[in-house]
């Protein structure tokens, strides 16, 4: 703990002086630079070079490649991310400590901060934002297939569409969960005052954003038709739109790598005296299974990325039959990263269920090393599955008994998280507050998503189910119906502590219960949808699924506006409302509510000292719970 | 356990017993015979049977965890909001922990050993690559039918080796014959589903995916591309019959006939074909 910055001494710039620093609007600036510079030196090198260069003007990989790379370089340079490199060079590093100043006030959160919370924040605005845009792209999908006709948009369209809505809701909630949540709760919880890699950890949340732009720029250059999955050869024969999917998933993928990189090493070794691995909050332990998926998975999909570029650029064939590549390997390795990674959207929530189960039913854990176990077993596995996405594309069929049965086998470790759920709430005193209700619904809907999971994982089964409607409802019933009911639970649990206010209950409610019905309603006709034979990412299909088609998207418009309901309760409450909230309204005695609200820049005053374990609910000898040191400001 | 404790799993363990046995024959015999995909083909039926199998497994472990939570959540609510008293602190139970993991480690080895004997009796209709392991005996034989499905952007040709390799647009097969289906590619990767059959098999291209099916009495099947191939792809359907065995043979002499001219001029029959590769200019 000796590294520990001390706060600023300098006096930071005021008014409208901030603009002339290091922040986002010259970030914003330098980007659009470098791309103009990348996009100019690209055009100059393959217009020596004809062979290079593409058909239509605007197409030219390299330019565009070129492009992205020097705006992001830009974009970064803007905001300060040189600045710590080079002055060391020169013998001049600077601390940590002038960006951490609270009297920078609302401009921290468009710079480069090394405050672990404020990059928390930034998180939870950034992803909100792209969350947003991602459930608009869903609005309109719906709106396509309200008639089995094209009739709104062509079919082009439609597919960038679906591959928008699928590459942001995969890409970027990677880290929807941790992104905010970690990042606030895993240095705090542990007793640090900041994670391991305070530039690093900016650095990942500013390099998603990038990434996140590029993917809409790909509007520009006429969208790309394979989905998030971006399927070789099929992407080496899109327009210049896939560069953009090439771009935005590499920079999700080092930002993963990254982010999971920072996450281990701060929870292997920023851990305050007494806080031993049996003592870590359950929370912490799902971040450090999934951290470790990060850091494994993503190299596998930059790779195959990085291949598929130089299939489009220097006219490699890595992916092109009977030019010496094969279709199969872009498969391959896509889904070697990708089936870790929807584990890496699901354990975050598995983490956030049980944090919260045992403040809202007031026990203990029940079976700490099992959920332990659970959430390990699923990490582990997670990486031996993969070619059950590819049960029918012919390749290694020999094995496909091999991978049924790893894949049934994850259901194991899932049915520890579920009974550590149930165990807790055994003869607990149950309160149906928000964020529990989220909970007990993420509950409900991933008990649908892993049933429907067997089906899938079945080979005679999968057979009609692979590519079909059911695989969808399937995987928005883990992910939408896991990750995003879990990411409100954590909203509303956690933001009077982040913020200073707490949301409006009511409002909550409803919001809850909008959600709940309009997300069922809109997934669960989608497995019967699959069962008759409704494939994916089709413009038209059968007149005769336009009833059921109809009614998906009606209730995908309710699970819109259920968004709006909570858009409104967050502005009413923190911006309209301000009802201050309590230091700790939920009664719980984890770490985080012993601290005074809001959290001081540097969490702790002096270094907590852990002695028991996180859940001490039910314990007489000490209420008061948690660290035995007097926290930051000594409030509660 | 306390008496309490005895009294609320009792009140558990019956209502998920009732439930169960209410649900579980509903399952299996008002739903399981309207399971996908119908009963087309035996590859097909072996779906339906497997997955007849799968729900009348998965429901009574659906109503345990659902039954569970709606007693818990409704037996141990707090009914005064005002206060804060905490529950017991229970941390585990460690024969809960060892039952469990016994029940649900025999449900999983069950099913998959369930799922690989059915996928090995016949291939269940899915793709097998080009050395399929699950290769029932009339597949082999000079009774079965080969027909090689070739995709391409934005739609299916199927070829009849045994026939002079006269390709079609249109499909029909004879009944109750084992069909051998070559599925490949010329460009991008499609699938290759006829729904009604129980078949899918991905299109590669520069690869050969065997699927086998054994047609029953005449049926019209729908088929689809399953798997994203551009623009088009919702587009890429079309739909084949199967119809007495006298009447594939006069059909396929009359293609051999109409297609003459083309079938000249074909590629030699192959297991796959290259086409010249379209690639990106840079």
């Amino acid at each position: 703990m000796s590294a520990i910055a001390v706060p600023a001494t300098t006096a930071p710039r005021s008014g409208w002086r901030q603009l002339l620093g290091f922040n986002l609007l010259s970030g914003i600036l330098l980007g659009i630079g470098g791309w103009y510079l990348g996009h100019f030196i690209g055009g100059r090198i393959t217009g020596a070079n004809l062979t290079y260069y593409s058909e239509t003007a605007g197409q030219n990989d390299i330019a565009i490649f070129l492009g992205y790379l020097l705006g992001v370089v830009g974009f970064l340079i803007g905001l300060g991310f040189a600045n710590y490199p080079l002055k060391r060079l020169i013998g001049h590093p600077p601390s940590l400590a002038e960006r951490e100043s609270e009297s920078l006030g609302l401009y921290r959160y468009f710079t480069l901060s090394t405050d672990h919370k404020v990059v928390a924040k930034q998180y939870m605005v950034g992803i909100g934002l792209f969350f947003f845009v991602g459930g608009l792209n869903a609005m309109l999908i719906r709106t396509e297939l309200l008639q089995p006709n094209v009739h709104v948009f062509g079919a082009n369209q439609y597919l960038t569409l679906v591959g928008m809505h699928g590459s942001m809701m995969m890409g970027i909630m990677t880290s929807g969960i941790l992104g905010p949540f970690a990042n606030w709760l895993v240095p705090i919880m542990i007793g640090s005052r900041r994670m391991a890699f305070p530039r690093i950890e900016s650095f990942t949340f500013w390099l998603l954003m990038a990434g996140s732009v590029i993917l809409i720029t790909t509007i520009f250059f006429g969208g790309f038709q394979t989905g998030w999955t971006g399927y070789q050869p099929l992407g080496a024969q899109n327009t210049a739109g896939y560069d953009a999917y090439i771009g935005f998933f590499a920079l999700v993928g080092v930002s993963m790598m990254l982010f999971g990189f920072n996450l281990i090493a701060t929870i292997i070794t920023m851990r305050a005296p007494g806080m031993t691995w049996s003592r870590l909050p359950i929370f912490v332990w799902a971040t450090f299974a999934t951290a470790t998926l990060m850091l494994l998975a993503a190299p596998m999909l930059i790779a195959a990325l990085l291949m598929g570029a130089m299939d489009r650029t220097v006219q490699t064939t890595f992916f092109i039959a009977g030019a010496g590549g094969s279709a199969y390997l872009f498969q391959n390795l896509f889904w070697v990263f990708g089936h870790p990674e929807v584990y890496v959207l699901a354990l975050p929530g598995m983490g956030i269920v049980l944090e919260l189960l045992p403040v809202f039913s007031r026990k203990p854990l029940w079976g700490y090393r099992l959920a332990v176990a659970g959430l390990l077993g699923i990490a582990f596995l997670s990486f031996f599955v993969w070619q059950h996405h590819l049960f029918v594309s012919g390749i290694n069929a020999d094995l496909r008994p091999f991978y049924m049965l790893s894949t049934e086998l994850i259901s194991l470790p899932t049915g520890f998280i579920f009974l550590c759920a149930m165990g807790t709430l055994w003869r607990g005193r149950i309160r149906l507050t928000v964020p529990m209700l989220f909970c007990l619904a993420w509950i409900f809907n991933f008990l649908w998503g892993g049933i429907s999971g067997v089906f899938n994982s079945d080979v005679p089964s999968d057979i009609t189910t692979h590519g079909s409607f059911f695989v969808m409802a399937h995987f928005h019933y883990t992910i939408m119906g896991g990750l995003i009911f879990a990411f409100f639970a954590a909203i509303y649990y956690w933001v009077p502590k982040m913020y200073g206010y707490k949301l409006n209950e009511k409002l909550g409610k409803v919001h809850f219960w909008v959600m709940f019905i309009a997300f069922n309603a809109t997934f669960a006709p989608l497995f019967g949808l699959g069962f008759m034979g409704m494939p994916r990412r089709v413009v038209t299909y059968s007149a005769g699924f336009q009833g059921l088609n109809d009614w998906v998207s009606v209730s995908a418009y309710v699970l819109g506006l259920s968004m709006l309901v909570f858009i409104f309760n967050v502005v009413w409450s923190l911006a309209i409302k301000r009802e201050p909230a309590e230091p700790n309204p939920w009664h719980s005695k984890s770490t985080e509510w012993q601290l005074p609200t809001p959290v001081p820049v540097h969490d702790f005053n002096t270094v907590p000292v852990f002695d028991q374990d996180p859940y001490p609910y039910g314990v007489e000898e000490k209420p008061s719970g948690v660290p035995s040191a007097v926290p930051a400001g000594g409030s509660t | 356990m306390n008496t309490e404790s005895e009294h609320h799993f009792r009140n558990v363990v019956l209502l998920w017993l009732l439930a169960s046995v209410i649900a579980t024959p509903i399952v299996v015999f008002v739903i399981g015979p309207g399971l996908p995909p119908g009963n087309g083909s035996a590859q097909a039926h072996g779906q339906v049977v497997d997955n007849t199998v799968l729900l009348a497994l998965a429901t009574p472990v659906t109503l345990a965890v659902l039954v569970y939570f709606g007693y818990v959540i409704w037996a141990f609510r707090e009914r005064d909001p005002d206060t804060v008293v905490d529950g017991p602190p229970i941390r585990g139970n460690s024969s809960v922990q060892f039952w469990w993991l016994t029940v649900t480690t025999v449900l999983v080895l069950f099913l998959a050993g369930y799922g690989t004997v059915r996928l090995l009796a016949d291939g269940s209709g899915g793709g097998q690559g080009p050395n399929p392991i699950a290769t029932p005996a009339a597949f082999k034989s000079s009774k079965a039918l080969q027909v090689q499905v070739v995709a391409q952007q934005w739609q299916f040709t199927y070829r009849f080796p045994a026939y002079g390799g006269v390709e079609t647009h249109a499909i029909e097969l004879p009944e109750n014959t084992p069909i051998v289906f070559n599925v490949t590619s010329l460009d991008v990767i499609h699938s290759f589903w006829a729904y009604d059959l129980g078949v899918k098999a991905d299109a590669n291209p520069g690869e050969n995916n065997i699927a086998y099916v054994m047609t029953r009495g005449p049926l019209t099947f729908h088929i689809r591309c399953a798997e994203l191939c551009g623009v088009w792809h919702g587009y890429m359907f079309n739909s084949g019959q199967v119809v007495p065995h006298a009447q594939f043979v006069s059909w396929i002499a009359q293609q051999q006939q109409q297609y003459a001219p083309a079938t000249k001029n074909n590629a030699p029959y192959s297991k796959t074909y290259f086409p010249q590769p379209v690639r990106r200019g840079g």
